[in-house]
C-alpha cells in the first residue's frame, strides 16, 4: 500500500475553532500520530464528546464519530468491545469527560478497553461562552465568570488513577512533538490510556494561558521560565514491570498529580501493562470471543435463515 | 370429583425459602403428565424475608392468564395462610404448617399494617379469632378443605432416614415437602414428581437426593394420612405435550435474541430486565449450523446511559446489538435514543415495564411506559415501538424488532412487562424457521462506487430511498462521519436550512415506509369470537392472555366479541386498527394503567371514541376472572365508563 502521508488524514472540512485555539497543536498530533504509524485510514475511528473537541472528528480523514455530552468512553468502548481490530481513539473536553461524563470515566477505568482517550483540558466549558469547567480550581475567575468559582477542581491524573486506568500521561498542546510521541505510546498501550492535554482557551480562559504556561503571569508580567518540565527529565519512569512496583510509584504519581502553579510535569505517570485488558478479561470467560468478536461473527446464511442453533437452550426446557 | 384437570394453584413462603424451585417443580410435573401451564410469580422488592408466591394454572387447553379463586394452597408459613385463604374456592384445598395453628396475625412481622388491618376485620367481622386457626376455620366454614402436616417432625424423619443429622440443610426441603404433598393429594403419580424434581435441580446432584427423598416422604404421608376422595381435585395423566417447552417470558425473549443473531448485549442490573441478561450471558457460546461455535458478548456497564450508548458504539461495527433495562433504566436512556435516531443506528432495547412513577413498585406489574416509548428523547426522530402480548410472541418479537431495526436502521424499542418476564408457560416448541433481514446492510464497499464529496461515502445518502447503505465503521473506501449535530450526506455538522429539511424528510420518512411494509398481521392480531361481534375490546401487551380467556368464556354464554390486540405501537398502525374498529358498537379499552394510553393513542390516530375504559394500576396483572366481570357488567350496561379493577394480593 503506498505510504500515507500527513496531508491524507485531514479533511477539508472547515475548522471553527477560535484564532489561536489550543485545540489545533492536538488536532495536529493526532494527525501526525495516525501518519507517522502509518494507520489504515478505514482501521482508525476518532469517537468524541460534546463541545469544542468534539469536533475534532471531522476534520481527520478516518472514521468520526461525533458522540454525545459525557458519553464518548461508552460509545467508545461499545465500538472497540465490538470489533478489537479497530485503531479507537477517544477525545472529549474536560467538562464533557471530567463532569457530565465523570461517572463514564471512572466506570471505564474499571473495564481497561484497550483504548486511548484525550481530554483537551482548558478549565473552562469554551462552546458554551466560558462557565467553569470541573478542572478550574475554587476561587479562580475567568473572564466569563460572574463570581470566583464556587467549586473546587477535580484531578484528573489521580482520578485516573484511582479508577484504574492502566496508562497516565500529561502534555500540552503547544509542545506538539511531545504532544504526538505521548500519543502514540498511548495508542500503543495495551489497556485504558489516559492522555490530560493542557490546552490554554484563548477566548475564556484569561488565567492560564499560553503566555501563562510560558511563565509569564497576568499580575507579574516579569518572566519566570517555562512552568512547565518533563518528568523523564527529573529520572521518573512510570512504567511498571513488577506488581509491586504500583503501590511504590502511588506517592510519586499523586505527588506529581498535585504540582501546579511554578511546576506543572508533564510526561507519562504511570504505564502498568500487567492488568488484563477487558479483551483478555472477556475471554476467560468466552474462549470463542477474541477469534471471532461480535462484529465478525456471520448470523444467517445466503437464504437469510439463522445460523444459530437453539436447540441445546430449548432442550433444557422441554417439558418431556 | 367435580374439578378434574383443571386447577388453579398456589404457593407461597418467605422470599428466599425456595418458592420459585418449588413452583416450577409443580408446573414441570404437572405438565409432564399432559396439562398446559400458566404460572404467574410475584414477589416484594426484597431478598429474603417478605411474602413471595407463584400462582399456577394447570388446564387441559393452553392457558396464558391466572384466576382470582383458589383452589389449593400450598403453604409452609403462617402469612401464606393469612394472605390467601379467603381466595380459596368452596371445596378448595390448604395445606399448612400444624405446629403454627396458633401464631397470631400480630406475630407475622412482615404482614404490612394495611393487609393486617384488613385480614384482622375479615376474621373479626366473621366472628373468628385472629390467628391461624382462626383463618383455617374461616376458610371451613366456606367449604375449604385444610391439611395440617407436622413439617418439623416430618423432616426430622427424613433426616433420620438419611442417617444426616444435619437439620439446618435439610429445612430447605419444606418447599417440596409442601408441593409433593399436594401433588399427592392430586392423585399424580410419584415418578412424575421425582422426574420434574431432576429436571429443575439437574444440575446439582446433592440436592437431587436430598430433595427426592423429602418429597417421597411426604408423598407416602399424605397417602397413608388422608383420604383423597375427600378432595374434589385431581389430575388425570393425558397424552404428553410432544414437543412442548415451560419457559419464562424473559427466557423467551433472550432465546429470541440469540437465534436472531444478537450478538452484543449491554444492561445495568434492574428488576425485572436482569434476568434476561444474565440467561443470555450463561449461554454466550452459541451453537451454529457450520459446527462452529459463534458467541454473545454480555457487558454490565455503570449505567443504563453506558448500557445504550455502549449498544450503539458496538451497532456501529454492524453487529446485532440490545440492551434492556425498565422504566428508571429507560429513562436515562432518552437522550441516546435520538443520537440512534439521528444518526440512524440500529438498536434494539427490551423494555421491561414495572410500575411507575420513579421507583413505583419495583417487582410489580404495570403497562404505564407506553407513551413514554413513543415519544422518549428530545426533538423528532423515527423509532418503532412493538409490543408482545405473552410469552411465545417475546420470542418471536425479539427476532423481529432486529429485522425491523436493521431494515428501517433505527431504534426499536421492544416492550415487553413484569408479567410476561417472570411468568412462566407451556409453549409449543419455538421455530427455528425464520428470517432474518438486514435490510441495506453491506460489508464492503467498491471504490468505484464512491461518490459525493472528495469521494467520500455517503452514509445518508439523499436519493429516492430514505433507507441509505450501511456499512460498518472499519469498512475500506467508506469512510463516514455521524454526529448528533443536524449533517450531510458524509455526516458532517451542517446548519443550513435546506439540507436540515431534506435530512428530516429522509429520516421521518421511513416511518411511512415501515407502515406500507411490515405485515398487517405484525400491526394488529385481530381475534373474533362469534361472527359479526360488535363489542370490540382494544389492547395491547400481556393483558392479551386474561381477554382472551374472558371473551371465549362469555362467547360460550352467547356473547360475541372481538379484540384487536395492537402489536405495532408506533408508528401507529391507523388503517389496519380502522378496518376492525368500523364495524363496532362500543368499544372497550383494556390497559393495565391509569390514564388508558392505547385509548388516547387510538382516539388521536382514527377518531374513534372509546366508550368503556377498563384500567388496572395496584400492581398486580389482571386477571380473566376481573376481566370477564367488568366486561359482564359493561354487557349489561353498566354506567360506570371507567371501571378500575384491583384484584391481587
Amino acid at each position: 500500500m503506498a505510504e500515507l502521508k500527513l496531508a491524507d488524514y485531514k479533511t477539508t472540512v472547515h475548522n471553527d475553532w477560535c484564532p489561536g485555539c489550543g485545540d489545533f497543536g492536538i488536532l495536529n498530533a493526532i494527525q501526525m500520530a495516525l501518519s507517522e504509524m502509518q494507520i489504515p485510514r478505514h482501521k482508525a475511528v476518532i469517537f468524541s464528546g460534546i463541545g469544542c473537541s468534539g469536533k475534532t472528528p471531522h476534520f481527520i480523514n478516518v472514521y468520526g464519530i461525533h458522540t454525545l455530552h459525557g458519553r464518548v468512553l461508552p460509545f467508545a468502548q461499545g465500538a472497540k468491545i465490538a470489533n478489537p481490530d479497530l485503531e479507537i481513539i477517544a477525545v472529549g473536553g474536560d467538562g464533557d469527560g471530567l463532569g457530565i461524563g465523570a461517572g463514564h470515566f471512572v466506570g471505564a477505568g474499571r473495564k481497561n478497553v484497550d483504548i486511548p482517550y484525550l481530554i483537551f483540558n482548558n478549565e473552562v466549558y469554551g462552546l458554551t461562552k466560558g462557565q467553569a469547567s470541573p478542572t478550574l480550581r475554587l476561587g479562580e475567575k475567568t473572564k466569563s465568570l460572574v463570581s470566583p468559582n464556587t467549586s473546587n477542581s477535580v484531578n484528573p491524573i489521580a482520578l485516573a488513577f484511582v479508577s484504574g486506568f492502566t496508562f497516565i500521561a500529561r502534555s500540552y498542546s503547544y509542545d506538539v512533538k511531545h504532544l504526538k510521541d505521548t500519543i502514540q505510546r498511548a495508542i500503543k498501550h495495551k489497556g485504558l490510556a489516559f492522555v490530560d492535554v493542557l490546552q490554554p482557551c484563548p477566548t475564556y480562559d484569561d488565567i492560564h494561558t499560553r503566555e501563562w504556561f510560558q511563565g509569564k503571569n497576568k499580575l507579574e508580567p516579569q518572566t519566570t521560565g517555562p512552568r512547565i518540565y518533563k518528568i523523564e527529565d527529573t529520572g521518573y519512569d512510570g512504567t511498571i514491570s513488577d506488581e509491586s512496583e504500583v503501590s511504590k510509584k502511588m506517592p510519586k504519581i499523586l505527588e506529581f498529580s498535585a504540582e501546579w502553579g511554578d511546576k506543572i510535569p508533564i510526561g507519562i505517570f504511570y504505564q502498568n501493562e500487567l492488568v488484563p485488558t477487558y479483551h483478555q478479561r472477556i475471554a476467560e470467560n468466552n474462549k470463542e470471543y477474541l477469534a471471532s468478536p461480535p462484529s465478525r461473527q456471520e448470523i444467517s446464511d445466503n437464504d437469510k435463515k439463522p445460523i444459530a442453533r437453539i436447540d441445546r437452550i430449548l432442550d433444557k426446557l422441554k417439558v418431556n | 370429583m367435580s374439578n378434574v384437570n383443571s386447577i388453579s394453584w398456589l404457593i407461597g413462603g418467605p422470599q428466599g425459602s425456595g418458592i420459585d424451585s418449588a413452583a416450577n417443580i409443580f408446573a414441570k410435573t404437572c405438565a409432564k403428565e399432559g396439562f398446559h401451564i400458566f404460572g404467574k410469580r410475584e414477589f416484594y422488592s426484597n431478598i429474603k424475608g417478605e411474602h413471595s408466591y407463584f400462582t399456577i394454572r394447570v388446564s387441559e387447553k393452553p392457558v396464558n392468564s391466572h384466576l382470582e379463586e383458589i383452589n389449593m394452597l400450598v403453604s409452609y408459613d403462617a402469612e401464606t395462610v393469612f394472605r390467601h385463604a379467603d381466595r380459596v374456592s368452596s371445596g378448595g384445598v390448604i395445606i399448612y404448617d400444624s405446629s403454627l395453628a396458633e401464631t397470631t396475625l400480630v406475630e407475622v412481622p412482615t404482614i404490612d399494617f394495611e393487609a393486617s388491618n384488613r385480614i384482622r376485620k375479615l376474621l373479626e367481622d366473621s366472628g373468628h379469632s385472629v390467628n391461624l386457626s382462626g383463618m383455617l376455620e374461616f376458610a371451613k366454614s366456606r367449604g375449604c378443605i385444610v391439611y395440617g402436616l407436622p413439617y418439623f417432625e416430618m423432616i426430622e424423619a427424613v433426616a433420620k432416614k438419611m442417617n444426616d443429622p444435619k437439620l439446618s440443610k435439610l429445612a430447605r426441603v419444606v418447599n417440596v415437602m409442601a408441593i409433593s404433598a399436594s401433588i399427592s393429594l392430586l392423585g399424580i403419580k410419584k415418578n412424575t414428581l421425582t422426574s420434574a424434581i431432576q429436571d429443575v435441580f439437574g444440575s446439582k446432584p446433592k440436592l437431587v437426593t436430598i430433595n427426592i427423598e423429602a418429597a417421597e416422604f411426604a408423598y407416602s404421608q399424605m397417602s397413608t394420612k388422608f383420604d383423597p376422595k375427600d378432595i374434589k381435585y385431581e389430575i388425570t395423566p393425558k397424552d404428553a405435550l410432544q414437543d412442548y417447552l415451560l419457559v419464562s417470558g424473559s427466557q423467551a425473549a433472550a432465546i429470541g435474541k440469540i437465534l436472531g443473531g444478537c450478538r452484543f448485549q449491554t444492561y445495568y442490573p434492574i428488576t425485572p430486565a436482569s434476568d434476561e441478561s444474565e440467561f443470555l450471558e450463561s449461554n454466550q457460546i452459541i451453537d451454529q449450523v457450520n459446527g462452529k461455535n459463534g458467541s454473545m458478548v454480555v457487558v454490565q456497564t455503570e449505567d443504563e446511559i453506558a448500557a445504550v450508548t455502549m449498544a450503539i458504539g458496538a451497532s456501529l461495527t454492524g453487529v446485532r446489538t440490545a440492551t434492556a433495562t425498565s422504566g428508571p433504566g429507560f429513562s436515562l436512556m432518552a437522550e441516546a435514543l435520538g443520537w440512534a435516531g439521528m444518526n440512524e443506528v440500529p438498536l434494539v432495547v427490551t423494555m421491561y415495564q414495572r410500575v411507575g412513577p420513579s421507583t413505583g413498585l419495583p417487582t410489580r406489574h404495570e403497562q404505564s411506559d407506553l407513551l413514554f416509548a413513543i415519544n422518549a428523547g428530545h426533538g423528532e426522530f423515527p423509532k418503532i415501538v412493538l409490543a408482545s402480548g405473552d410469552i411465545e410472541e417475546s420470542f418471536y418479537d425479539s427476532i423481529k424488532a432486529f429485522n425491523f431495526a436493521e431494515i428501517y436502521q433505527l431504534p426499536v424499542i421492544h416492550l415487553l412487562d413484569k408479567a410476561i418476564s417472570s411468568s412462566i408457560k407451556t409453549c409449543k416448541r419455538f421455530s427455528n424457521e425464520l428470517k432474518i433481514e438486514r435490510g441495506k446492510f453491506k460489508n464492503n464497499i467498491d471504490k468505484n462506487d464512491v461518490v459525493g464529496a472528495a469521494g467520500h461515502f455517503q452514509r445518508f445518502k439523499l436519493d429516492d430511498s430514505p433507507v441509505s447503505t450501511r456499512v460498518p465503521i472499519g469498512t475500506e473506501n467508506a469512510i463516514f462521519w455521524n454526529t448528533g449535530d443536524e449533517h450531510t450526506e458524509e455526516g458532517h455538522i451542517s446548519e443550513d436550512p435546506e439540507n436540515r429539511n431534506k435530512m428530516m424528510d429522509k429520516r421521518m420518512k421511513k416511518l411511512e415506509i415501515a407502515l406500507e411494509k411490515i405485515a398487517d398481521d405484525d400491526k394488529v392480531t385481530c381475534h373474533d369470537f362469534g361472527p359479526g361481534a360488535k363489542n370490540v375490546i382494544i389492547s395491547w401487551g400481556s393483558t392479551k392472555g386474561a381477554i382472551l380467556e374472558a371473551i371465549e368464556k362469555l362467547s360460550e354464554e352467547g356473547n360475541k366479541f372481538r379484540f384487536i390486540q395492537v402489536r405495532l405501537l408506533h408508528p401507529f398502525p391507523t388503517e389496519t386498527v380502522k378496518k376492525f374498529l368500523v364495524d363496532a358498537n362500543q368499544v372497550i379499552d383494556v390497559e393495565m394503567n391509569y390514564t388508558s394510553q392505547l385509548a388516547s393513542l387510538v382516539q388521536q390516530n382514527t377518531g374513534t371514541r372509546i366508550d368503556y375504559k377498563i384500567v388496572k394500576y395496584n400492581g398486580r396483572p389482571m386477571s380473566t376472572t376481573e376481566i370477564y366481570i367488568a366486561l359482564k357488567a359493561i354487557l349489561s350496561g353498566t354506567n360506570e365508563r371507567r371501571i378500575i379493577l384491583d384484584g391481587g394480593t
